[in-house]
């Protein structure tokens, strides 16, 4: 009888302390959708209607205008050398984190993670105090005619700067995590270091690895304030697409710019699309993962 | 000395590490401090009590604060909702959380400014019924910098809203607490680090902003000049010292605020447990 009569008294209870009113409930979620469509929603939606406003033929005229077309190039040109850098990089940084013990891992780790502190405008000035005219290495560089600074290769160190730790830091906490049982039976078993990286390592942080490259090709696109110090802003020549998105903003092309800018929002639905879905198949896989370890 | 006998790679691994590390981030950096050493005590003085640097600083660090803590209160908002409550469309949205990471500052920068100019789309809005100027203020720069502090709040409490434990709230129902109280007593305490360093990210990324904010801010000296601009401005009027020295100065900033991020951190995992 007791138990009868105590059990609904619980349920009700928890119905009526532990979820918020109803008034509250809505409210909270009124607020945060009306930031999210206010902040983040809206401001996509501008970048079409701005794009389209002169029409379907202006918004192709400025995008294969030439200034548009070698800024397109450019930018797939950064991207093309510096993902495949930082990605190299990312992978050995967490091979050698997160399968060793020794001295000074955690400052290792924060500085790795340092560029992210860093404002980009900074990022770009320490490459212009090394490289430029008037910079340690200025003097030198222009007696044998190379050009750093305004010119295409800065362009790409400032790139790697901002995008340093965007492999690694995907890396290193899922690599922490797996452990190394699974290589270390492999190589006990005579496989070498590289079989047991590619048939074991590799299909273990796949997922990790595409969300970290997927990430920081869209910050490589997209960098603006970095490249903005070092680029010089020639017109055809190191202007990647989001300083031709500034120059033709300042110069009110604002069908140019917002087309220019159509193009960096796609790339960036396209980045949060594929990251969500590589987050959701490394939670499959570490699901599966920890199923199989439980048997 | 490796933990692992039979683990191969080490070497070459660390070694690589380490050079890249060199080559792209310390011997740069070092390369402004050997700059800013160059300096001596009473020019690096001079160029930093210079008014319109300090009214930059001013304007920087003034605007990311502010927009900081209103990007904590609409983020903790967010998260609790994403959370603790089930409505149509909450994945996409969870997703979309991230757009300010991925959407390029100048692309963000542009957009915003058309929509909060005098004549755009919400500024004509509050400017007609309000009075109020946005864009080319230095309100601007706080909308800008709520927009891109956002995400580093939601994404931070949200893990922590996640984990924490019912039982302490049914704890706090059952010995007869108000929902309110089980919210002041119980959760707010619990999540508190977490919201502090969603703040402390969001100010810290705001500090050295540039993309989002120079097209909205109007870039008036003394009044909505940030410093990320301001270095750019002396770099172009090739005063190499003063760029040096507050570019210098930002940096060593930086460092303190990660050092406090980084204790916030591990205040955080602390109290959810997990150290």
């Amino acid at each position: 009888m007791n138990a009868i009569s105590t059990t609904p008294y619980i349920v009700s209870n928890k119905k009526l302390t532990l979820s918020d009113p109803d008034w509250v409930r809505y409210t909270l979620i009124g607020i945060a959708l009306s930031i999210i469509g206010l902040f983040l929603v809206f401001p996509l939606a501008i970048v079409l209607i701005e794009a389209f406003s002169k029409g379907w033929s202006a918004y192709s005229a400025s995008l294969t205008h030439p200034d548009a077309l070698s800024a397109m190039r450019l930018t797939l040109l950064v991207a093309v050398v510096a993902v495949p850098l930082t990605t190299v990089f990312g992978i050995s940084a967490a091979w050698a984190i997160a399968r060793f013990d020794f001295r000074g891992k955690s400052l290792l780790i924060t500085l790795i993670d340092l560029p992210f502190s860093v404002s980009p405008v900074i990022a770009g000035l320490i490459y212009v105090l090394v490289f430029g005219a008037q910079g340690w290495l200025g003097p030198w560089l222009s007696e044998h005619n190379i050009k750093i600074i305004f010119a295409v290769p800065g362009i790409i160190l400032a790139t790697l700067f901002v995008t340093f730790p965007f492999v690694a830091r995907e890396l290193i906490p899922l690599m922490q995590e797996m452990g190394h049982e699974e290589e270390e039976a492999a190589l006990s078993l005579g496989a070498t270091g590289w079989q047991t990286f590619f048939k074991i390592t590799l299909p273990n942080i796949k997922w990790a690895l595409l969300t970290g490259v997927l990430l920081c090709n869209a910050r490589a696109m997209g960098e603006f304030g970095a490249v903005s110090v070092v680029s010089g802003h020639i017109r055809g020549l190191t202007n990647t697409l989001p300083l031709h998105i500034e120059v033709s903003y300042n110069e009110y092309d604002f069908v140019g710019a917002f087309a220019g800018a159509s193009l960096l929002a796609a790339l960036a639905i396209v980045t949060l699309v594929f990251k969500t879905l590589l987050e959701w198949k490394q939670n499959q896989d570490l699901k599966a993962a920890r199923l199989a370890a439980a048997e | 000395m490796p933990q692992s006998k039979i683990m191969p790679g080490f070497r070459p691994a660390i070694g690589l590490t380490l050079v890249y590390l060199a080559l792209i981030v310390l011997i740069p950096l070092s390369a402004m401090l050997l700059k800013a050493m160059q300096l001596s005590f009473d020019e690096y003085w001079a160029i930093l009590t210079n008014h319109r640097v300090q009214a930059s600083f001013r304007v920087s660090f003034g605007s990311a604060l502010i927009a900081a803590a209103i990007a904590a209160v609409f983020g903790f908002i967010i998260a609790w909702s994403l959370v603790r409550y089930t409505f149509p469309g909450k994945r996409l949205i969870d997703a979309l959380i991230d757009m300010p990471f991925a959407l390029p500052t100048a692309v963000a920068g542009i957009v915003l400014a058309t929509i909060y100019e005098p004549q755009g789309w919400i500024g004509k809005l509050v400017m007609d019924n309000f009075g109020i100027q946005i864009a080319y203020k230095p309100l601007g720069i706080v909308v800008a910098l709520i927009f891109i502090g956002l995400p580093f709040v939601v994404r931070t409490i949200e893990p922590v809203l996640q984990e924490l434990d019912l039982a302490v709230e049914e704890a706090a129902a059952s010995l007869g607490a108000t929902r309110l109280q089980a919210f002041v007593k119980v959760i707010l305490p619990n999540i508190l680090p977490a919201t502090i360093t969603g703040f402390a990210l969001a100010f810290a990324r705001g500090v050295g902003e540039y993309g989002s904010v120079i097209f909205i801010a109007g870039n008036m000296p003394y009044i909505s000049e940030i410093v990320p601009l301001l270095i750019i401005t002396k770099l172009e009027q090739y005063e190499y010292a003063g760029a040096t020295a507050i570019g210098m100065t930002m940096l060593i900033l930086s460092f303190l605020l990660l050092l406090l991020i980084n204790g916030l951190q591990w205040w955080v995992r602390r109290r959810s447990g997990q150290l």
